[in-house]
């Protein structure tokens, strides 16, 4: 019987399997962070243990840093230190680091992309939820704890229990205006937070086959706020287009081999999934969040809902809870609420593409009076990049916030937060209670609406701006 | 990590669904280096409401946290472990968890019992109806107890295995060093390192 993709690169890293015990799978990329593996190193030291393959770890600075005055001391002292741990444990363990100020420097999922070290069929994984970004380029990549970041680090493997596979079929062209961020937003509302709870997704389709990598990996980057750990896309000419040449891809006769292997990772036709879900792209809109999870999305043409639309106790509760937090009322038109903040950036959505379609709205605009635009570039490269291109004039000349890299008004860790009370429109992942500052609310957005939504200083997307 | 059989205190109902990690540890909390010390970020948003469950006097000394579904999603941070950990929890009881949230509770040994929602509203109502009762969590024969009620619960052999002897995840993969060397024998040589240039 045929296989899905997601189960050829799993077979692919099995160290040892026995019965009644999970596969024991290799790790090709170990990327790390500053604020999940300050414990997983002590326990190394705790131990007497090393770090097995340095030459397959990363480390990265990004959701404490500040971004601006990044030739400064960072000033919260909190921060600092984890900073200062993580540079002491790359330095004691012999581990390459991308610290504040490096030319290379970013947030963890954009960074590895851009050089070139993800790739079709590896396994990667990093103490970071949205480490699905990287299934983009057809890898298993998922988020992990501390303990497990400290199991990597030890043996270069993981023991995983097999996991179920669900396609996510996006069928037909996606109509213009419609972005990868307008799709990820619609599944999740479509299949809810839990609904990839135990599976692997598979993104397949016309509309995804269409799609840049870097709106592939906005779609993989969110599969974990529909509760998969992992989702994927097979790679593609595009894939390949988009690796070749980067300083960490391969070279010459061994290019040659890996795409050979990269071509063979692709769903077989006789190959069955554990669940299907099929969503036509040619009705998808662009979409936005009114709650305080990602599944609590709508289109933007839509209004406020009421918690006498749930079909059970559980999902009022929610709704009524919800809408308290936000401040909205049932009915009000989406369109019509205010914001007082535009965030563009994020792993989700701070790549040169992202900046580049939000500058597009932007230009020969401007920033609506009493609205703040932050615009961060997901890595110091994206920042050069979208400098050569002009975009960063386009930011200030609209009276945005343009500054340097970092996971920034994301996650309320470093200096950028929304203050309480305030209401954000977000290219983040999360809408969380508090998740942009303590008392923040956040609406999701692609970087189409968020732009449009600066403009205008209410929900709106570019087309709203015509006319 | 310590043995986990079975364990009896007093249980709290948490009637929310979607209990993100950011509400169960603010990221605040987060920027400590340590491995201990987080129960005073454990919900800490929520504990400033006076009205929150955790702030009643008799779910003030809780130790298994019966929440809605959905229980632990958003980030990875096993930080949200160690705070209900430290907080005194022993145990979770719900009907769907996240997944690494659940992966990580095993790791630390937290007790994550996967009982239907119809079991949760029963759980609720008997705790409600008598605040401070005691709930048993019994992983060995993977029960929950309340009163007169008793519900099964879900949880892998292995994992049921690996918490009730309280063992170190590194050393049984270590178990495995051979194979571990062996593989990276024959791994493609087009495979990326990190290394520079």
């Amino acid at each position: 019987m045929g296989r899905t993709l997601a189960e050829k690169v799993w077979d692919d890293h099995v160290v040892a399997r026995a019965e009644g015990e999970p596969d024991l799978l290799f790790i090709d990329l170990h990327l790390v962070h500053e604020v999940t593996s300050p414990q997983a190193f002590d326990g190394l030291r705790a131990a007497g243990r090393g770090v097995r393959r340095p030459d397959l770890t990363l480390v990265t600075e990004d959701h404490n840093i500040p971004t601006i005055d990044i030739d400064r001391p960072i000033a919260d002292p909190v921060s600092a230190e984890q900073v200062r741990v993580v540079r002491r444990n790359a330095e004691e363990f012999g581990l390459r680091i991308f610290s504040m100020g490096d030319r290379e420097n970013g947030i963890v999922h954009v960074v590895g992309p851009q050089l070139g070290l993800t790739q079709p069929g590896m396994t990667v994984v990093c103490g970071d939820s949205h480490t699905s970004t990287h299934g983009a380029f057809g890898a298993l990549a998922f988020g992990i704890g501390t303990s497990e970041v400290e199991h990597v680090l030890a043996t270069q493997t993981l023991p995983l229990k097999p996991f179920k596979t669900m396609a996510i079929n996006v069928e037909g062209a996606l109509p213009a205006g419609v972005t990868a961020k307008d799709v990820i937003l619609a599944i999740i509302a479509k299949i809810g937070t839990g609904g990839g709870q135990g599976y692997v997704l598979e993104y397949r389709g016309e509309a995804i086959r269409s799609l840049s990598m870097e709106g592939r990996m906005t779609i993989c980057n969110m599969s974990i706020e529909a509760g998969a750990r992992a989702g994927m896309i097979a790679p593609d000419e595009t894939t390949f287009a988009y690796l070749k040449d980067r300083p960490h891809a391969p070279k010459g006769a061994d290019w040659d081999a890996a795409v050979a292997y990269w071509r063979t990772l692709v769903t077989d036709d006789d190959a069955t999934f554990d669940a299907e879900v099929t969503i036509d792209a040619t009705t998808l809109t662009p979409y936005v969040t009114w709650g305080t999870n990602p599944g609590q999305g709508l289109p933007l043409s839509a209004s406020v809902p009421s918690p006498a639309d749930a079909t059970d106790e559980v999902a009022k509760v929610a709704i009524e809870r919800a809408l308290d937090y936000m401040g909205l009322t049932p009915g009000t038109p989406l369109r019509d609420i205010n914001v007082d903040m535009v965030f563009v950036g994020s792993c989700t959505n701070g790549r040169i593409e992202d900046l580049r379609a939000a500058a597009d709205v932007l230009r020969g605009r401007h920033v609506a009076d009493g609205v703040h635009m932050l615009v961060v570039p997901g890595s110091v490269k994206v920042r050069e990049q979208a400098i050569a291109e002009g975009l960063d004039q386009v930011f200030v000349d609209a009276g945005a916030d343009w500054r340097y890299a970092g996971c920034s008004m994301c996650l309320a860790m470093n200096p950028d937060k929304v203050p309480s009370g305030k209401r954000a429109a977000s290219t983040s992942n999360r809408n969380f209670e508090g998740r942009q500052g303590p008392g923040s609310r956040t609406h999701l957005v692609s970087p189409q609406v968020a732009a449009a939504t600066a403009v205008a200083g209410h929900l709106a997307s570019p087309a709203d701006l015509e006319g | 990590m310590e043995k986990f059989v079975s364990f009896t205190g007093v249980a709290a109902p948490l009637r929310r669904s979607n209990v993100d990690t950011d509400q169960i540890v603010p990221a605040e909390y987060l920027k400590r280096v340590t491995r201990t010390g987080f129960a005073d970020g454990c919900f800490a948003s929520w504990r400033k409401d006076p009205g929150f469950v955790l702030n009643q006097p008799a779910y003030r000394e809780a130790q298994v946290l019966v929440a809605g579904p959905d229980f632990g999603t958003g980030s990875s941070r096993e930080h949200a472990v160690w705070a209900l950990q430290d907080y005194g929890f022993k145990a979770v009881i719900s009907s769907r968890f996240a997944d690494i949230f659940r992966g990580n509770s095993a790791k630390t040994g937290l007790v994550t019992a996967i009982v239907e929602q119809d079991g949760i509203e029963q759980l609720w109502k008997l705790i409600e109806a008598n605040p401070g009762v005691a709930v048993t969590v019994d992983l060995e024969h993977r029960v929950v107890r309340c009163e007169s009620v008793t519900l099964p619960f879900e949880i892998d052999d292995y994992t049921r295995w690996r918490l009730m002897e309280g063992l170190d995840d590194i050393g049984l993969s270590l178990r495995h060093a051979d194979a571990i060397d062996a593989y990276e024998a024959r791994r493609p040589a087009f495979k990326p390192t990190t290394l520079a240039g």
